[in-house]
This record gives structure tokens, sequence and C-alpha cells, in this order.
């Protein structure tokens, strides 16, 4: 059967490229920062062991940002879907959490700031 | 694979293609009021494309890609936004075209098929995502959702194979 021949080599070529994706992919690093952006500007980065909440202010709408225990979530927002909410929390290098309505990215980047200023005095 | 011409414009014809489009519609709802309760966000089964996989073996490529346009517009239209539009759109179009392509070839099965379908909707997607947020940091939801692709596409291609097996092929004609 030439037919499931085929079949069966297109599967494994799917199964393939995703597994090397994974490999390539795959986040390993622990992070040190959260980087955040808005419709594609940055717009704040804070250390990840910092202890703090704060608001984002996206396109027509906010997230909140809440970082703790070396962890970063998007714990409230007013999208309609609270995608960002349910990802839940990320902390390791090249992960990120996506608010599509508001265009909110935060990711997880390697290299620390200096902290901002609002948050030495927790 | 041209048509005659007496059959393209027929009452027939246009009937059954509004039956398709409307259910690709129902469908569509139907799946949009499912909680999404799956750990992946972004997850979808993809109900529609039991309608998209009828119409590509009954009744060809452009219907397929016909009831989908369509199906994709009105979603858009009545429940959703420009945006949901533009990601609909994307990931509609790109696996409509791989499975056409794919079935034209003559050399996979209908779930096979609907595998690469499963998976290159999401990779559209994903690519909308990429371009509208301009971020390519979505590496990770590529990963997951090139296997929930796959996973779901397979359920699909079973649901898709028995639609196309057992409905008659004269109800088509």
């Amino acid at each position: 059967m030439k037919k499931r021949g085929m079949d069966v080599l297109l599967v494994a070529a799917l199964v393939l490229a995703g597994v090397g994706m994974a490999v390539l992919l795959w986040p390993r690093e622990p992070g040190e920062a959260v980087q955040v952006r808005v419709d594609g500007t940055v717009t704040a980065e804070y250390p990840l062991s910092a202890s703090l909440r704060t608001r984002i202010e996206g396109v027509g709408g906010y997230n909140e940002l809440v970082i703790e225990d070396g962890s970063a979530r998007l714990e409230e927002a007013d999208c309609p879907d609270r995608i960002c909410v349910r990802t839940g929390r990320i902390r390791q290098k090249g992960q990120s959490i996506i608010c599509l309505p508001h265009k909110v990215v935060i990711e997880i980047v390697g290299a620390a700031p200096s902290p901002a200023p609002d948050v030495t005095g927790r | 694979m041209k048509q005659p011409a007496k059959n393209r414009f027929s009452a027939k014809k246009a009937a059954r293609f509004g039956l398709l489009v409307a259910l690709a519609l129902i469908f569509s709802y139907a799946e949009s009021q499912i909680p999404p309760f799956f750990a992946v966000p972004g997850m979808k089964i993809g109900l529609t494309n039991v309608v998209v996989l009828t119409a590509l073996y009954k009744m060809g490529s452009g219907p397929a890609m016909g009831v989908n346009l369509l199906r994709i517009f009105l979603v858009g239209l009545l429940f959703g936004n420009p945006f949901s539009v533009v990601y609909s759109l994307s990931g509609g179009m790109l696996s409509t075209v791989v499975m056409i392509l794919l079935r034209k070839s003559g050399r996979f099965r209908l779930i096979t098929v609907s595998v690469a379908g499963g998976v290159f909707h999401n990779v559209g997607q994903i690519a909308a995502a990429a371009v509208i947020m301009q971020t390519a940091q979505l590496g990770w939801y590529m990963v997951v959702l090139w296997f929930t692709g796959m996973l779901t596409g397979a359920l699909i291609g079973v649901l898709g194979y028995e639609m196309v097996r057992r409905l008659p092929d004269a109800l088509f004609e």
C-alpha cells in the first residue's frame, strides 16, 4: 500500500518537525527579569526577584502584573477572554504571557535591569 | 476540474453550499460557547473543519475554500471583531490551502489531510499573532499548538471520514 506509506511519512515528518521545534525553543534557562511590552514597545522591566504588583495600561484596557517568589503572572485583566490570566505563572527565560486584545506581552528575559525606583520600599 | 457551466450556478448547488455554510457557522458558534477548560490557551477542537472536509471531498477545492471564507466573515460579523477575523482568516486559509494541496496530490488519506490541516490552522494563527503583536516570542505556544493541532486534526479527521463515507454522493451531484 503505497498510499498508507505516504501518510505515515507525512505524520512522521510533522512529529519530527514538532519535536525539533520543541528542542530548539523550549525555555530552559531561569530568567532574571520581566519585560513588559505594549503594542510592540518596551514600557517597563522589573527584576524577577522583586515582589510587586503593578497595573499595565494596554490598548483599550489594563492587565495587573504580579511578581513574587521569582515568577510573574497577570493576575487580573479587563479583557474579554482573560486567556492571559489563565496562562498562569512564568519564570523561565523566553516564556511569555500574551494578552491579544490589549496588545500586552510580558516576557521573561535574561539580563536583570536595575530595580525600578517604586519597588525599593515594597 | 472545470465543471460544466450549467451546473455552476444551479439553485441546487447554491442551496447545498448555503447549507454547508450554515452548518459551519453553527459549529463555529457552538464551539465558541465551550468554555476553554483545556490547559492550553488557544487550543480548539476545530469542529468546523468537519464541514470544510465534507465540502472538500464531496464538492471540491473551490467550495471548501468558499465555505470556510464565508463562515469566517459571518462569524466575525456576528460574534467577533476585526482582530478575531484576522486570526481566523490567517489560520483558516493556510489550513484550507494545505488540505486542498494534500488532497490534490492524491497520496494521503482524509485523516492525514485533516491532521496537517489542524497543524497549519494553528501555524497560521500564530503567524498572524506574531505579526500583529510584533513579537517572535511565540515559540512556546507554537510547539504546544503544533502537537494539539495534530491531535485535534486526527479527531476531526475521524469524524470527517465518517461524514464523507456516510453521506451519499447523490446529495452533492
